[in-house]
């Protein structure tokens, strides 16, 4: 029996079918993740190829930061609440509720502030930049700079992120900042806890090492959240997942932001699993 | 094929063939079009004219044949060669494709600002002549969400002209338009088509007003070019597919105005 033939009966058995849909998967998985990776190649190679647009930058940073710190402010205060009044009740279990200050700085610093604030910019920002990008796609806008001779790359998706490495570390700071303020209303104003011993705990227990990997976090969550939103929207017409139009951008948008946040929390681990 | 250009072509594309997914769309595509004159594209929905056009603004490559811009091959142009044959490119999307969140007035200024290292005054000076030509120069500061079908394909050709191009792409130019709306388009397309000499390739629906502009038309069917013939030489074609084409969209029976006069006259 020929090739063809066994090839046909197979088909008609419906032998061949899962290995088909085997093969068909993984080649669009290779194909999905191949052009997002060259996709942040490009991004990242037109942010340090000349000339330097530094009013789309701003413009961006003001979007993805000045107008995320309201939420940030909100989030912050009330994580470093929460977290003076658990710490406060499970560190008086053991007397020692002088340790509320470091318990308190070192969960913000380390973990809680540049994964909160990741969050808080994915749904606030990485949501909005997504569905931007994707209607930009839908309706030929694109397209219509390409036709332009203006790189898509260098004006519409490298200020944004550059943007989102600036800001979201940014952002992270003030997360931080509030977070332990908000653990010092709780516990040294509200519980009665000493203040001098809130401070001196944290001076003494937060390194340089903490802050550091605070600081790469956010880094990293920044690009990360600019990435997934900005090439999901970038490649919505070759989302196979997604509808079209309205629908498919909506759907794009959802995959997005799942997408980052389950990366956040991934990347997180492994930042730490590296850096401790 | 019957193709009856002179030899200067601004594009041209030689056994052009496209699949996408499963479906071959292009077969094998011979097209050239003239320097300086107008060649419309004409078909039925669905056979592909906009995907030619995407192909000639380089914008899809094709899975065999060549495109080729004033004689360079754009498969073969790098990023930047392929940017400086787009910056003689003009394009007038199907729905306009303006960028939805800048006004009017940025829209325009967008590919001056961008690309030019002129000042702004200068910009600004170009773009309201622009906007002038086009009648809109009262718009300038709204968005294109306020603005008409008409206006916005309106601003889409100033848009297109800015920069002064060599050629024009004008995808479905009054597809949506009512009559008097798609006429007001095409008097702009002969006013700035004789002040700023381009060549035009339009693709249109709009038979048989669509002939009066054309100095060229070429039928898109089965996934070939089947003839670039003048709009008289195109209506009286002997062609079969052409001869379809042209009494499934202009009736049964062609009669040329001497004919149609015969026709009226008693006898």
């Amino acid at each position: 029996m020929s090739f063809r033939a066994r090839r046909g009966r197979w088909r008609k058995l419906g032998i061949g079918k899962p290995f088909e849909k085997l093969g068909d998967s993984c080649l669009s998985f290779l194909e999905q993740y191949g052009r997002m990776g060259i996709f942040l190649f490009s991004c990242l190679y037109n942010l340090v190829k000349p000339p330097y647009p530094v009013f789309p930058v701003i413009r961006q940073a003001h979007f993805i930061g000045v107008r995320s710190v309201f939420v940030i402010l909100f989030t912050g205060a009330f994580t470093g609440m929460v977290l003076g009044l658990q710490g406060y009740y499970t560190l008086n279990k053991f007397g020692s509720e002088g340790l509320l200050g470091s318990a308190v700085a070192l969960s913000l610093i380390r973990e809680l502030g540049p994964v909160m604030t990741a969050l808080m910019v994915v749904g606030r920002a990485g949501s909005a930049i997504c569905a931007e990008i994707g209607i930009m796609r839908n309706s030929e806008q694109i397209d219509a700079l390409e036709c332009m001779a203006i790189d898509p790359y260098k004006y519409l998706l490298a200020p944004k992120f550059l943007a989102g490495v600036i800001a979201v570390p940014l952002l992270t700071c003030i997360f931080n900042v509030v977070g332990i303020l908000g653990g010092y209303l709780v516990g040294v104003v509200m519980l009665d806890v000493n203040g001098g011993t809130f401070f001196q705990g944290m001076y003494a227990s937060v390194e340089w090492q903490d802050v550091q990997m605070g600081v790469v976090k956010s880094l990293i969550f920044g690009l990360l959240i600019i990435w997934i939103a900005s090439a999901k929207g970038y490649f919505l017409h070759l989302e196979k997942t997604g509808g079209f139009g309205a629908e498919g951008v909506s759907r794009t948008t959802t995959d997005a932001v799942v997408l980052s946040s389950v990366s956040i929390l991934v990347w997180d681990y492994l930042i730490s699993a590296i850096m401790l | 094929m019957q193709q009856d250009i002179p030899t200067d072509a601004a594009i041209e594309l030689t056994g052009v063939e496209k699949t996408f997914g499963r479906q071959k769309v292009l077969r094998n595509v011979n097209l050239s079009i003239a320097a300086g004159k107008t060649t419309v594209i004409v078909g039925g929905s669905g056979q592909g004219k906009s995907v030619i056009l995407k192909h000639m603004l380089g914008l899809v490559r094709p899975d065999r044949g060549a495109v080729k811009v004033f004689g360079q091959d754009l498969a073969k142009a790098g990023k930047k060669e392929l940017n400086q044959i787009r910056m003689q490119f003009g394009v007038l999307f199907q729905n306009a494709a303006l960028f939805d969140s800048m006004t009017v007035f940025d829209n325009v200024a967008l590919p001056l600002r961008e690309r030019t290292k002129l000042t702004e005054t200068e910009i600004r000076a170009k773009v309201r002549e622009k906007l002038d030509l086009m009648d809109l120069i009262e718009s300038d500061g709204k968005y294109p969400a306020q603005l008409s079908g008409g206006m916005k394909k309106r601003v889409g050709l100033a848009r297109a002209l800015v920069l002064h191009p060599k050629v024009v792409f004008f995808d479905e130019p009054t597809t949506g338009l009512d009559v008097s709306r798609s006429n007001e388009i095409y008097r702009l397309f002969h006013k700035t088509q004789s002040q700023l000499n381009y060549t035009a390739v339009i693709v249109s629906h709009d038979v048989p007003k669509i002939f009066k502009l054309a100095d060229y038309v070429a039928l898109l069917a089965e996934g070939q070019i089947q003839g670039v013939m003048s709009p008289e030489a195109f209506q009286l074609s002997d062609h079969p597919l052409i001869r379809r084409y042209v009494v499934e969209t202009m009736g049964p029976i062609y009669s040329s105005a001497k004919e149609e006069a015969a026709l009226y006259e008693p006898a």
